[in-house]
Parts: C-alpha cells; structure tokens; sequence
C-alpha cells in the first residue's frame, strides 16, 4: 500500500478542500472540540466506552450479507454492509454515539442537530436520550413532510423537531438554522454535525466515527472471499456512510472505490445533487468543496427522491479523493434508485433506505466487469420511504399506462 | 475613495463615535438616493451588502432582505455599480460571505470594488486564519480587509485579529446572529476591552443594537457602532422614509 500523509493536515485541509470558513463566534468552539478529539480519539477508555455502545447498544458488528440472488442477476458476487441492522436504523448511529460521548466529556448540557432524511435527527435525538441531554433537531419543513415517520420518533424520543421554513426547506436550510443556533448557544451547547462535511474539525471526526463500517466490512470481506473486493460502492450525500466505508480501503492495490450521487431527474440545475459530478469547489457550511452553484457564487437548488442525498455540498474529502483519482463519483437517477429498492426489496426481501437505494440502482446498470467482488454499503432501512416509494412507483405506473 | 480607517480614527480624535449603518444591497429600494440619504443622515461609512444564498451568521430581518434581493434579481457587481453610482464621499464598506467573492475570484472581486470607491470588505465567513491570501490582496490594493472579533475568543485569538487589523475591528456584541436584542449584550464591553490594548485600529460594535439607545451605550466603550437589522427592517416594510428617520436618531444618539 502506497504510504499517504495524514489527512486533513493541521489547518482542517484534505489538499486543497474543507478549512473552517465559520464566523469569529464559532471559532472558539470548533478549536475545543478539535483539541477533545485529538485526544480522545485514542483514549483507552473513551474507545472503550464507545465501543462497549456500539457492541451492546447498536448491535454491532453489523453483518456483511451476501446477496446471492442480485449477484446471480448482474453477474457478481456483492456484499451488503448491513448498517440498516443498527439500532435507529441506519450508519447514522455510529457518528452520533461518538459526538454526544463527546459533548459529555465538554461539559456540554445540550445538543443540537440537522437532519435531512430524518435519520441522523432519530440518532442524535436517541443519543441524548440515552445520556440524558435534551436535544433539538432543525429539519427542512418539507423533509418533515416526506419522511414524517422520523419526525414522530424524534418527538416520541424526547427531542424537539423544529421545521426550517426557509429557501427550499431541505437539509441545506436545516444547517443553516443549526449553525445559528449554534452561534447563540455554543457555551453549553453542541452542535452534532451528521455528515462528513462543515468546518473542520467536523469532516475528520465524523468520517473517524464512521470509519467502523469500513474496518469491519473489509475484515468481514476477507473472511468471505479471502480478498478485498474489486468494487466499493457506497452513496454520497454529504458522504458520511461512503467516507466510513472508504476510509479503510483508500489506497488498497486492486480496490476501485465508486461514490453514488443523487442523479435526480436529469442534469439541468436544481434537478440534481451531483456536488462531485456536476459541481465546481465553493464554499458552503463553513468547507471548501464541490458545490452546486450559479455564476454568481449562489448556491443551487437540488433535487433528489431521497432527503438524505438532496444537498448542494459533500465533504472535503470526498472532494480530494475525487480530485486525487483515489474515489470515482458516479450518480444513479431518482428512477434507477427506485429500480434498485425494488431489486433488493423482490430479490433479497431487505427494503433499502432510497439513499443506498442509488448504490443499488447504479449496479443494475452492469457498470463493472463480469464477476466483481462488490462491496456495497447498506446505510440504512426502507421503513422511513414507503410513503414516498409507493408514491413514486403509482406515478410511474400511471405515466407507464 | 476615502479611507476607512483615517476617517473612522479622526471622528474618534475629535472626541466623536462612528456610526455606520448596513443595508442589504440589490434589495428593492436600496438605490444610490437611499445610500446617499443615509450619508445625509449623518453616517460616517456604509455598509452595503451583498446578498447571499445561504446567510449563516444573519437572522431573520437580513435574511429575508438576502431571499427578497435575490428574488429580485440582485448580482454582486450590479451592487458594486449601485455604489458607484451612489457617489459618496465617505467610506463604503462591502459586506458579503464567501463564496460570491470566491466565485468572482478575490483578485476581480477587489479590482471591480476599487473601481466603484469601494473602501473596505467584510467577509464574515472567512476568519483571519484562512484569510492570508485575502489580507494581502487587500493590502496591495488598499482596501482595508475588516475581520470580526466575538465574545469567547481566546486572548490568542484576539491578538491574531488584532494584528490583522485593518479600517475597524467589527466587534461582535453577542453569542448568535444579527438581529435586534431587548438589551445590548455585557458582552460588546468584553470584546472591547480585549482589543483595546492590543490595537489601535478603531472598534466598533455590531450585532445586535437596534435602538438609538443601545448604539449610545455601545460607544461609552467602543469607537462607534454598525445597526443593520433595524434599518433593513423599515425597508422591507417598504419605508425607505422611516429607515432614514431612524438613521437620524441613530446620529443624534453616538456622539459626533
């Protein structure tokens, strides 16, 4: 394996990409939770501690499926990283545990969150349940909507929902509202980023976090095929589950690491999330990136079936992997990835959340040389989509008719 | 162009504070004859605005100011020719977030704003330490690069912006975003007194004041004060009148 240096370097940067473009107020905050986790992130007992909930808390190690009948009908050998098996449902679990672990070790007596899709609002409002904190969750009104269910097992998990009215009232908006709040409260309080992305310290902390699906999944794998995979395909939102799978293979001879992107309904602006496709480096949310934007520096607007994915911006990492020919972004269309919920759902009786779902989707398309060994992240359950996956399958019938 | 810093230090040696009012360029009704109303209303330098998508460190009144602007149409080098058309002869100071200077790039970014008499920029997303290529092209090209000071830095932290210094230091009164408070935060006194003997660059204070009373209070410490929000207010309620009127009593209350 080729020696890399340690990434981000010492001013938050992977290359050219992340940095901390936040105002003054928050700077303060952003250099104690760096200092906490440089420290902690080796500490025998908040490993220790963190590892003792994810075993006996989340159910981990999640287990790596093999998909025997998809692989029949495409013609490789895939494996499902099963983190729709994790208590709340998804990867999401595993970054929040950490940072609520870590906002107790601040002194910190409150947290916040952004959600998009509802899961990382359902993780971070379970993590300050089990550690009594209370907890506030900023989520675009119209995610409340499409992925009502979570809104009701955040409230019925003690934490407060609080629809953000603003622009198109998606995730985008939902971080905006965190980050003021956390302007005004940022002495007691903590802001738990949910994906690999914001201003540094955040897109190392969530991807080391995370970075549990990868080093299990590759040990797992080995065990399975006594190899790495050819293939590892993950979907990229803000890029929190594709960076934790990444992380433990980046650079591995023979191993073509492949992040999905929200193809949504097609190429022109506003009907896509394609920051690394179709993007040029801007900065949103406190990271120089990939970013959707107009001429003028304004930042797109998006569209994806999924909330989870439906965000201009992805983490800085995932913008120099790109750039460094170490990842190769692909995207998958709202139809490919309601293709790819209906394979697994009828082939391998698991109903995918639609983020993966576009992973799956991308796969049908045969995309890579007969007989791969594909390792495809699973990041998360179904249940919260069936409202809008029977919505979408009745239109496609309809306009099919 | 006149120069931010030598105009905000000489009210100061004449025993005065600053006032410097914000509005959000490309907003309806923000034209030349409101900026040089609000010249007229006694301001010692503008801050005019350049709308942004995504306003993370503004609240509601600014937001809205930012979506309307955009709605309408505003583009970043049209505010600049709006300032340049204005013709003032006090200082103006452009306030945007990052990207849209990004986007145009810093070095065309500054030449279009030099260009139009443009004094000094704010860019409240880019902190001093990512700021060092910003810093330098300010200098070369004499626009002085403002940067903010918060409450809760450490005193690091405001020796480094201290240093960096250039036209004002834009003191933040409080914990959060803009926005009108009932009370001007003990804070805006802390962020003063923490610079104070490590610059001699004007202070002013921001964020947060929305009576003429508060602004006074502001500047028992402070060099001057910024009041954004409450003026923005009357315009979006489409009183461009009642914006100036409270520009004046703003005047009449930081002393001259």
């Amino acid at each position: 394996m080729t020696a890399r240096p340690a990434l981000p370097d010492a001013r938050g940067r992977f290359g050219l990409y992340g940095g901390r473009y936040v105002p003054e107020v928050l700077i303060p905050a952003l250099d104690e939770l760096a200092a906490a986790w440089a420290e902690l992130r080796e500490d025998p007992g908040f490993r220790g501690e963190l590892d003792a909930l994810l075993r006996d808390y989340v159910g981990r190690p999640s287990p790596l499926t093999y998909a025997a009948r998809l692989s029949d009908a495409l013609g490789y050998r895939i494996y499902l990283k099963r983190e729709d098996l994790n208590h709340t449902g998804a990867h999401k679990i595993n970054n929040t545990l950490g940072q609520v672990l870590l906002a107790k070790r601040l002194g910190k007596s409150r947290v916040i969150a952004e959600t998009g899709a509802g899961q990382h609002g359902v993780a971070t409002a379970t993590a300050a349940a089990l550690f009594g904190l209370p907890c506030v969750v900023y989520m675009g009104e119209e995610d409340t909507h499409r992925q009502a269910p979570n809104v009701e097992r955040m409230r019925l998990l003690g934490a407060e929902v609080i629809p953000v009215t603003a622009g198109q009232r998606t995730l985008k908006e939902a971080i905006n509202e965190a980050m003021r709040d956390w302007a005004a409260t940022v002495r007691h309080t903590h802001y738990v980023f949910g994906t690999a992305a914001g201003p540094s310290p955040f897109p190392a902390l969530v991807r080391d976090l995370q970075r549990v699906i990868g080093d299990e999944a590759r040990e797992q794998f080995r065990e399975a095929e006594g190899r790495d995979p050819d293939a590892v395909v993950a979907c990229v939102g803000g890029g929190s589950n594709a960076i934790g799978t990444f992380a433990a293979f980046i650079g591995a001879p023979g191993v073509t690491l492949y992040g999905i992107e929200a193809g949504g309904r097609g190429a022109g602006v506003g009907e896509h999330c394609r920051s690394l496709t179709l993007g040029e480096p801007g900065v949103l949310h406190g990271a120089y990136s990939y970013l959707l934007q107009d001429a003028d520096g304004q930042v797109a607007a998006t569209h994806s079936i999924s909330a989870g994915l439906d965000y201009p911006g992805v983490g800085p990492e995932h913008s120099y992997l790109k750039d460094a020919g170490l990842a190769r972004y692909e995207a998958a269309t709202d139809r490919e990835a309601l293709e790819g919920f209906r394979a697994l759902a009828t082939l391998e009786g698991i109903l995918p959340a639609l983020e993966p779902a576009h992973a799956i989707g991308w796969l049908l398309r045969r995309p890579l040389p007969e007989g791969s060994r594909v390792l495809v992240c699973l990041s998360g359950r179904g249940d919260k989509d069936l409202e809008t996956v029977r919505r979408a399958l009745a239109a496609a019938e309809g306009a099919g008719a | 162009m006149p120069d931010l810093e030598a105009v905000l230090r000489a009210r100061r040696e004449a025993g005065g504070r600053a006032f410097v009012p914000y509005v959000t360029g490309g907003l309806p009704g923000v034209t030349p004859d409101l900026l040089r109303g609000l010249a007229e209303a006694g301001a010692d330098a503008i801050e005019v605005g350049i709308p942004f998508s995504d306003p993370v460190m503004d609240g509601g009144v600014i937001q809205e100011a930012s979506r309307r602007a955009l709605e309408a149409g505003a583009r970043p080098l049209e505010v600049v020719a709006t300032v340049a058309e204005a013709g003032l002869d006090l200082p103006v100071v452009l306030m945007t977030y990052y990207n849209p200077v990004l986007r145009l790039g810093e070095e065309r970014f500054l030449e279009e704003a030099v260009a139009a008499g443009v004094a000094g920029v704010i860019v409240p997303d880019l902190p001093v330490d990512e700021a060092a290529g910003w810093r330098e092209r300010c200098l070369a090209r004499g626009v002085a690069a403002v940067f903010l000071a918060a409450p809760g830095s450490s005193p690091e932290r405001f020796r480094e912006i201290a240093a960096a210094a250039r036209g004002f230091v834009y003191c933040v009164s409080t914990y959060g975003v803009t926005g009108e408070r009932e009370e001007l935060a003990g804070t805006a006194e802390e962020v003063v007194a923490a610079l104070r003997p490590l610059t001699d660059v004007p202070l002013l204070v921001g964020v947060g004041i929305g009576t003429p009373e508060q602004a006074a209070a502001a500047c028992a410490s402070a060099d001057g004060a910024t009041v954004g929000s409450a003026i923005v207010r009357r315009l979006l309620a489409e009183d461009p009148a009642g914006a100036l009127r409270l520009a004046r009593a703003f005047r009449d209350a930081v002393p001259r």
